[in-house]
């Protein structure tokens, strides 16, 4: 296959032929999807698509103005003694976390859920100094052990078995092939408690950052972000730009729709609302509070009016559990650590569309992504838009020949009535007439290549039929009237 | 400097200039329903019943060091400074230790304690969260490394849902560095969509109404 | 006498299911419309332009839009080439604004069947009989672009002797999705398995759909499983006395 090719890498096909991997996958993602559409039911949330309306318009609205909110978000944050650092990619927040963590004699960090520290692959940067950083949330902490990426932007370890955590934790934790869930959940209880009481460092994502408060908010069921944001002497949270929305009262709008549309719950267990240290007279909390507002290609996605709604995304998943193809191939096929309809968006963004063109070609356009998306990103036109680009990159590198002559063709046949009618009339007689009335399971072999080889490899092939239906209605017109 | 060069890159990408003041923001929509204070009370409760939250109506502060003495029994407890635990007379309770002003101190009790309890600055009636702002009164740490956390409530607390607590409190941050929601007992499901409880946090939440 | 309506019949009915094309003509016959058949029709542009080749799509747009240009309604058994028609072609002439006046004038007047039937001539019972149990199948682009849910279904519960019944899956899409099912055959094959299984878990006979492509790929795949069950576009049921 041709690093130019739109087509299905080979390397689906163990994905698709694995039958417990495809279980594991379809209940876990249909489990989702019902316990999301209930929670969204006219019902008990009248006020949904509302909702998702106001969602989008803050988003729309805080990122076209977005200089001016993280001015302010500055602002404030420093405010509340705390203080935001901007990094343009991983390698400076890499930087700014060992410089930190040097100068203050830091040995461990505790590290929470963070889709975008996995984007700039943080642990591994800073492991490579002898810095550990252990991942909190227990999905994150076993695939860290199994050295995996996350399958599923809120279930990272969707994929995993309770056999495969027993044959994990019996490898790095030394635990006897333990497959009791809840004894296995108890295991990484106590070794992370540990952790967070010694750790000097608490390095935590955002879900949002509030602009007229110089706020941090994280959303979480484990309890262990707020460990991470309590318990050490320095809390750093590390957040893509794009995070921003203008102003705490906003905050509901989006509070409703995240849990409802990632989990089905209607509040995740705890949100927290974090803007600078620990303050005069309170008890604890961290003393040093930094936020690390990363870059990474988001200026350049800002550029583009159409495509800046991919930017918009909370982070939900909602669009991976609805999307029949994630559903089949799954999230490690995807070539970089956002999978699934929105990965496919945002990742030949931030790549460039040549690195893996296939990517946007990877939907059947089906739409289900766009109806359940809590901030209405237009997935599917996106998609297109992508699509399109592909195809233009690939003419500008004179690659792809065969396809954009077939469209070409295609294109001027389809101008041509009577070149279209006669063509049909000809492939038809091509085609001998199978064991199903108009059905064919296999062609000649000569025929048996490209895309005929390729529908027939999965389902039978409807026979052209021999007058087609222009030619019905002339004798129809003929014999009626 | 990153800082220029990103804002920079920022404002080329929108096609604003530095200082420029935002357009109009979309109106903040919050809705308040009129909802009485029993139906707060019992929506709260029910809500919180059914994340598997243990919930309790007292009608005095007797009741509810009733039900923190029974709970606490034989256990070794950390109480928060909120003066709602020394009216109900919890602070006084003798396995009980209160009164923290040093971090170091409060952690190592939280991490030595088998209940943790606090009182909380709101609840939120249509999902059943308690809202913790941390202060003086309440520390981070007591409603979150001991396994069960009780939290006294006072009723008028009990709000009917997250509009009105951002109505009272347009911006939290002007009062606290941390203001916590929590709903239900901490919980995963992080392997095979299996339910288990008190992963990180406490596997257990009380909460008397008062 | 009914409204002038022009049958787009897409280029997979004219081509692979001429008989779809037939019935959807006797069906609008049967409740007093007056039915033509532009002959200089071809295709929409759609798999140009779901395929990222925007100009070629464009060209052969424009030329449908020259064919129909004239008609008050223009019918179509297909959600998707509607859509394409009334919701894309103005992503494609985006900076043409004669042809997105031209498009757009079109677009308003481009209805697919069900929804012709049920929301402009407010019928539902075309007098069809069909002695069958059948399931639904809800076409992506119909359900979620043109919000057709409700029309197939009030039209189907019309048709004497006609049983309908729900798929668990109903709303999935089948994995045909234009050129990715070739160009994504496994996945697309995996895809549409998972649909016929939950075709086959209702012990329907039949599968009714709006569009043809869907049923292509569902009967592909039903009939490389062996599985007895069958496909008839909406416009062949209605026909069905």
């Amino acid at each position: 296959m041709s690093r130019t090719a739109t087509t299905e890498p080979p390397k689906f096909r163990q994905t698709l032929e694995d039958a417990n991997l495809q279980l594991a996958v379809y209940t876990a993602t249909g489990r989702l999807m019902e316990k999301r559409r209930e929670a969204v039911a006219a019902d008990v949330l009248p006020e949904y698509q509302e909702l998702r309306t106001q969602a989008h318009e803050i988003k729309k609205h805080t990122l076209d103005n977005l200089d001016y909110y993280l001015e302010l978000f500055e602002e404030r944050v420093k405010a509340h003694g705390g203080k935001v650092v901007y990094c343009k990619d991983g390698s400076e927040v890499a930087d700014f976390v060992l410089r930190l963590a040097k100068e203050r004699g830091a040995r461990l960090i505790v590290k929470s859920k963070s889709m975008t520290t996995e984007e700039i692959d943080l642990n591994e940067r800073l492991a490579h100094h002898q810095l550990e950083s252990v991942e909190t949330d227990l999905g994150e902490y076993i695939l860290q052990l199994a050295h995996q990426r996350p399958y599923h932007i809120v279930a990272p370890a969707l994929h995993l078995t309770r056999y495969d955590v027993a044959n994990i934790f019996t490898e790095k934790l030394g635990v006897e092939n333990e497959t009791v869930i809840e004894k296995q959940t108890m295991i990484a209880r106590g070794v992370l408690r540990q952790k967070f009481l010694q750790a000097d460092i608490g390095i935590s994502g955002a879900n949002f950052l509030v602009a007229d408060s110089g706020a941090v908010v994280i959303v979480e069921n484990e309890g262990n972000a707020r460990l991470t944001t309590s318990a050490p002497r320095i809390h750093i949270a590390v957040a893509g730009m794009e995070k921003m929305i203008a102003r705490a009262q906003d905050l509901p709008v989006f509070l409703k729709l995240l849990g409802r549309s990632a989990t089905g719950q209607p509040l995740t267990v705890y949100t927290s609302f974090l803007s600078g240290p620990r303050r005069e007279g309170e008890v604890d909390g961290p003393e040093e509070f930094y936020v690390v507002l990363l870059d990474n290609g988001r200026t350049r996605l800002l550029a583009d009016r159409e495509k800046r709604q991919s930017l918009y995304c909370i982070r939900c998943g909602a669009c991976l559990n609805h999307c029949p193809v994630y559903r089949k191939v799954g999230g490690h096929n995807y070539p970089w650590v956002y999978s699934g309809p929105i990965g496919a968006v945002i990742t030949p963004q931030y790549m460039g569309v040549g690195k893996d063109p296939w990517l946007p070609f990877a939907s059947s356009l089906c739409g289900a992504c766009y109806e359940v998306c809590p901030v209405k990103i237009n997935i599917p036109k996106l998609l297109l838009d992508l699509r399109s680009e592909v195809t233009k990159l690939k003419a500008k590198e004179r690659a792809g020949w065969a396809e954009r002559t077939a469209f070409r063709l295609w294109a001027w046949v389809m101008r041509h009535p009577r070149i279209y009618e006669l063509m049909g009339s000809m492939t038809a007689a091509f085609f001998p007439e199978g064991e199903t009335p108009g059905w064919l399971r296999s062609v000649p072999p000569f025929m048996n290549i490209g895309p005929l080889k390729k529908w027939l490899s999965q389902r039978d092939l409807p026979r052209p039929a021999s007058k087609s239906f222009r030619q019905h209605w002339r004798s129809r017109r003929k014999g009626v009237r | 400097m990153p800082r220029e060069k990103i804002l920079h890159k920022v404002r080329t990408a929108l096609g604003r200039s530095s200082g420029q003041l935002p357009a109009t923001p979309p109106p903040v929509r919050l809705r308040i329903p009129e909802v009485p204070l029993d139906a707060r009370i019992e929506s709260f409760t029910c809500a919180l019943n059914k994340l598997n939250g243990k919930t309790c109506v007292a009608h005095s502060p007797q009741e509810a060091l009733d039900y923190a003495a029974q709970l606490c029994e034989g256990k070794r407890v950390v109480a928060s400074n909120s003066p709602v635990l020394r009216e109900c007379g919890i602070t006084g309770l003798p396995n009980v230790r209160s009164n923290y002003t040093d971090a170091e101190k409060l952690r190592e009790a939280c991490a030595a304690a088998d209940v943790g309890i606090t009182s909380a600055d709101y609840a939120l009636g249509d999902t059943g969260s308690l809202v913790m702002i941390a202060s003086p009164r309440e520390a981070r740490l007591i409603s979150l490394l001991p396994p069960v956390h009780l939290a006294i409530v006072p009723r008028s607390r009990i709000l009917t849902g997250l509009d009105e607590l951002f109505t009272l409190l347009p911006n939290p941050a002007e009062q606290t560095s941390s203001m916590v929601l929590i709903t239900g007992p901490s919980r995963t499901a992080d392997i095979e969509q299996i339910l288990v409880r008190g992963v990180h946090g406490p596997r257990e939440i009380h909460v008397v109404v008062l | 006498m009914g409204p002038r309506v022009a049958l787009f019949v897409t280029c997979i009915v004219d081509q692979l299911f001429p008989r779809v094309g037939l019935a959807m003509a006797d069906v609008l016959e049967r409740i007093g419309c007056e039915v033509d058949f532009p002959e200089a029709q071809t295709c929409c542009g759609q798999p140009a332009f779901n395929s990222g080749y925007r100009a070629e799509a464009r060209d052969v747009a424009r030329h449908f839009l020259s064919v129909f240009e004239q008609a008050e309604y223009i019918v179509v058994p297909s959600g998707s080439c509607t859509s394409m028609i009334s919701h894309h072609y103005a992503e494609l002439f985006r900076k043409e604004p004669e042809w997105l006046d031209r498009a757009r004038a079109v677009g308003s007047r481009v209805v697919e069947f069900s929804t012709f039937l049920t929301e402009v001539m407010k019928v539902e019972d075309v007098g069809a009989r069909l002695d069958a149990v059948v399931t639904y199948h809800d076409s992506c682009h119909a359900l979620r672009e043109l919000s057709v849910k409700s029309g197939p279904r009030r039209l189907l519960g019309r048709v004497r002797g006609l049983t309908l019944k729900e798929m668990d899956r109903a709303e999935e899409c089948c994995g045909f999705g234009g050129t990715f099912s070739v160009k994504f055959a496994e996945t697309s094959g995996g895809m549409v398995r998972t649909k016929v299984d939950s075709i086959l878990r209702t012990g329907a006979e039949i599968v009714v759909s709006i569009d043809s492509s869907c049923l292509m790929q569902l009967q592909g795949a039903l009939a490389r499983a062996n599985a007895p069950v069958r496909t008839m576009h909406l416009a062949e049921v209605l026909a069905s006395r």
